[in-house]
Order: structure tokens, then sequence, then C-alpha cells
């Protein structure tokens, strides 16, 4: 089957009721191109996903009539920036049912939420043989500035390890979890392998010995719904960009209670109640961790992200997503040669695969000329590839936009990559 | 399958990379240099036994694409038996014939099948696929110690 054919094939029609996929892909302008004289089949939504048409807007509209510096201004368009920044923070707050609030900081994006929990919440908290639990599945962002924290204070890393389905080993947390842990840290969704992790039931043993958690959710909000409160986390942090938002904003919810008694991270504007050159007295939270002008124009659009997600319902996004895995997931296991890394029972919709004897970036390269758009590496997880014994995965990533019609091309591409190297 | 494909990934290379040449540490050699790209993740060590001013033999190890390791075969075909001076001058006239803005080959220099590799020119992001073997000859032969990479 060619790839053009393919598209045109009547293709699976999503069961999921009043989820209607034409209708949503208008929203996105980005994908009504061809790439190579192919349509665009973007399956790279792991490492960015696309923006839709509400989103452009509402940076535009910011822009062309609202922008001006927030906070302390008098005058009209600082007020309206204001309020349009701190409605965004609003949004986030219902999104992810925080309690407060003030329990939403904006930062750039998940690195640095984790960098400043390790770097307030740590140094004031992790000392000298103090252990920090982490998983063997984390992004390179959820190791680096534990490794740092422990270079900094004489503290420890210990890491969860998983099986060869790439789910963790619980038997081996509830080893490694002793009165020695002093936090928690975990993926909640694996950018590398999909697997969602049981991370309730990981909050609630950490809570058990008063250890608090922090959860990385770049990878797991763009396709469930999450309840800060119900899953009980202490700090969840996210990526305006990978939930279809723009790049360069993120947010770090943490729970009150670590707020009032964590210091500051950055010192600047925007941080104090009062400076003079004997003593600071800082600001409250969220603002306490906000120092500098922030990214203004991003955090409303993400802002607009998170609307035009509730407008879908995240319900809705989850089930559409669970059916397209399904197809993909038996469609590529159909493909002899070809090994899915990451096979969990619980996943999200990210297909990692290796092809016997075809490197990743061999398969990225092929497919890319079939207007194929999937990632190729080691996805900041260099340590899930060495658990594997792989030096890199071809990835393809989906979301609420892609279709059982590019899964076909997909699927034909990756048969188009074997018959070139036969 | 298109013809920018084909291009890239020709018989010759794809057998190279299937099955390749010289692919072995040697018991002895006088120069080793490594060429690694940690982000795509190709990692070339290669090996060269000298005779005064020739290459008596060129072998090497590693893991990478396609094209990186089909690269990694071929230079060391065409290197073997040859003076440091014209592996040079095949170093230069490579870096030439990937490079997507380079003007005219020299024409002085004959690639042989190392033309082979002119389809990458229009793959930018593979280039330095192509080229991490090459940059460690010239490692190699410059009695650099340190890791190259071309990324």
């Amino acid at each position: 089957m060619s790839i053009e054919n393919a598209t045109q094939v009547p293709s699976k029609v999503s069961v999921v009721s009043g989820f209607d996929i034409t209708r949503i892909r208008a929203d996105f302008p980005i994908l009504a191109q061809e790439v190579h004289g192919k349509p665009l089949v973007y399956l790279d939504n792991a490492a960015s996903a696309q923006t839709p048409q509400p989103v452009l807007d509402a940076l535009i509209k910011f822009y062309q009539q609202d922008y001006s510096n927030i906070h302390r201004g008098v005058h009209v368009l600082s007020q309206r920036s204001t309020e349009a920044y701190e409605d965004a923070r609003l949004k986030l707050q219902r999104h992810f049912n925080a309690e407060e609030v003030s329990e939403i900081i904006f930062v750039r994006g998940t690195t640095e939420a984790i960098n400043l929990v390790a770097q307030t919440y740590g140094r004031s908290h992790i000392h000298k043989g103090d252990e920090i639990l982490i998983s063997a599945m984390e992004h390179h962002s959820n190791i680096v500035p534990w490794q740092m924290l422990c270079e900094q204070t004489g503290a420890v890393l210990r890491v969860i390890p998983m099986d060869d389905q790439g789910t963790l080993d619980m038997e081996e947390f509830d080893k490694l979890l002793s009165p020695k842990t002093k936090l928690v840290s975990v993926v909640h969704v694996s950018n590398a392998l999909g697997t969602i992790n049981p991370v309730k039931e990981i909050i609630k043993k950490a809570h058990s010995i008063d250890v608090p958690v922090l959860l990385d959710g770049a990878q797991a909000c763009p396709h469930m719904k999450i309840d800060v409160q119900d899953l009980d986390c202490d700090f969840y942090t996210m990526s305006g960009h990978k939930l279809f938002g723009p790049t360069g904003i993120g947010t770090l919810y943490a729970k009150s209670k670590w707020l009032e008694a964590l210091p500051p991270y950055h010192g600047g504007g925007d941080m104090i109640e009062s400076v003079s050159f004997e003593k600071s007295v800082y600001a409250k939270a969220p603002h306490k961790f906000e120092a500098g002008t922030p990214n203004i124009a991003g955090t409303i659009g993400m802002g607009a992200a998170i609307d035009y997600l509730q407008s879908i319902g995240m319900e809705q996004i989850a089930a559409y997503e669970a059916e397209l895995l399904d197809y993909a997931t038996k469609a590529l296991e159909q493909i002899s040669g070809l090994r899915l890394i990451g096979t969990s029972p619980n996943k999200a919709s990210v297909l990692s695969f290796v092809l016997d004897g075809i490197h990743p970036h061999d398969i990225g390269t092929i497919l890319d000329q079939k207007g194929i758009a999937i990632r190729a590496g080691h996805h900041c997880a260099e340590p899930v590839m060495k658990r594997f014994g792989i030096p890199a995965t071809a990835r393809a990533s989906l979301a609420f936009y892609n279709t059982h019609a590019e899964i076909d091309a997909l699927v034909d591409g990756i048969e188009t990559t074997i018959r070139l190297f036969q | 399958m298109t013809e920018s494909l084909q291009k890239l990934y020709q018989r010759v290379i794809l057998d190279h990379y299937k099955k390749p040449r010289n692919f072995e540490e040697p018991a002895s050699f006088h120069r080793r240099s490594v060429g690694d790209n940690p982000l795509c993740g190709d990692q070339v060590t290669l090996y060269l036994s000298l005779d005064g001013e020739r290459i008596e033999q060129a072998t090497f190890q590693g893991h990478g694409c396609a094209i990186c390791i089909a690269s990694a075969s071929m230079l060391t075909e065409a290197i073997t038996g040859e003076s440091v001076e014209h592996a040079q001058a095949l170093f230069e006239t490579f870096q030439q014939l990937v490079s997507p803005d380079a003007g005219e080959l020299n024409p002085s220099v004959d690639l042989g099948d190392l033309k082979l590799f002119e389809g990458v020119r229009a793959y930018r992001t593979r280039i330095k696929c192509a080229t991490l073997p090459w940059f460690a000859l010239r490692a190699a032969l410059n009695n650099q110690q340190e890791t190259i990479s071309t990324e």
C-alpha cells in the first residue's frame, strides 16, 4: 500500500462518541501541509506538540492589544496584561485541581521546575547521607538536577529498577523506600517507553513514612486528566509546549505547605516585598519563585491551550488515544523484524521501536522523506537505552489529532524502510 | 522510494553497512582515534598501522547508522596502502563532496567509490554521520588523543 493510498483508505473510524477528528485537525493549521510532496504525518508529539489556532489567536491578540509588563503598572495595558497573566494561573489551577491558586508557579518548563525543587526543597531539607529515590526510566531532567544536589550535599541517588516490559519494580521500590529517603521523584509517564507509572501507590507508600513526592508530568498531562489533590503529590511539573502551548513556559505545582517553608529560587524583581541594602523581604508564593519579568505571552498561550483542551475534554482525549494506541500497537506488532521497546500493560500513546539491522537514524531519515515526523535517538533517557541494551530507538508519539490513516502511513513507511535495507 | 533516498542509500553503501570491511581491533597499531557523536550515538574507533609515510593498514570498530558505518568501512579501504599525504587529500575532498555549499571537487583527487556519498549533501542532518570517521582519521594522522565529534 502506498502512502497516498493509505491516507485515502476509509480507515477505522473512532468509536469515541462526539470526537470529531476532522474538526479537531482543522484547528491545527500546521498539520495541513505537505513535506517532501507527501501529507505531513506528525508523530513527534512527545518532543513538542503542535499549537491549535485558538492559542495562536490568543498570542496575537495579546501582542496586538494588551501587551505590557505585568504587576505594579498603573496604566491600562499593564493592568490587562497582569489580569491575563494571573487569569492563566487560575486556568492552570482549575485544570490540575490545585487547592490554591498560589500553588501554581510559572517556570520555563519541566526542567526548570525540577531544578527549582532540587535547589529549594533539596538544599534546605536534604543532607549528607540522605537518599533521593528516582526511577530507571527518568528523562535526564529528572536525573541531573538530583546528581547536582547530591554533589552539593553528599546525599545519595537511588534508582527503582524496571522489568523488560518497562514496568517499575514495585517490590524493589518497597525495599528502597526507607527512613533515609528524603524525596521520591519519579516520572508519571515515561517519554521513551510510554509507561504510566503507579504514582498513586508510590505517593501513598512514601507519605506513610512522611516522604514527599515529585512527579515529572511532562508526558502525562497531554494524555490524561491530572488531579493533583487526588494524586496527593507534593510537587507536579509540566511543560507548556508538550501541552499544545508555547515553548519556554511550564508550571510547577507545589503544595501550599511547602511553598511558605521553602527558600526562594532566583533573587530579583517581582519576588520581593521590599528591598534595602541591609535586607530584603521576600514576597509570598507564587511570586517568591517568579523573579524577573516572566514569559507573559507564553503563560497566556498556555492558558489558552488549557481552555482548548477543556473544550474537547481530557476524558475524551484519553479514550480516543487509548483506541489509537491499541490500533498502532497491533499494527506495529505485525511487522516482522520490529521490536517494541516499552510494552508495559499500562501505557500512554508512545511507541518506541527498533528494527533488526537498521539504525533508528536511518529509519527517521527514510520516514521523513515520506512526510512522517518521528524522533530517533536516546530521547534524553540514556539509562533507559542502556537498560534495554540499545543505542537508540525510533519513537512515534501520538496526540489526539493523529488518525488511524496516519498509523497506516507509518506502517507503510516502516515497511519501505525494511525493503530498502534488504 | 524517492530518487533522493536511493541516492543516499546506494547499494554499495548498504553493503558496507551490513558487512563492514576491516572491522577489527588489530593486535598492534601505531595510531588510534575515537570519533563519538553522543547525541545520535554514532561511535567509531579507527586504528592505523604506519610504515613511515605510508598507511600500511586501517581498521575500525564501532556502531552507528548506515551512513556512518559505511563511511568508516569505505574509508579504511580507500586509505590502506596509501600515503599519509594522499589520505589527507581524500579527507579534504570528501568534505567538499558532502558539503552542500562546496564548489568544484579537486580534480586531481580520485575519490573512487567514495563519490557515492554525494547523496548525503541533500541531508543536512546526516552529513555529520558521513564525516565522523574522516575527522577521526585526521585526528589519528595528527596524533591527536582526544575523542573528536562532528556534532
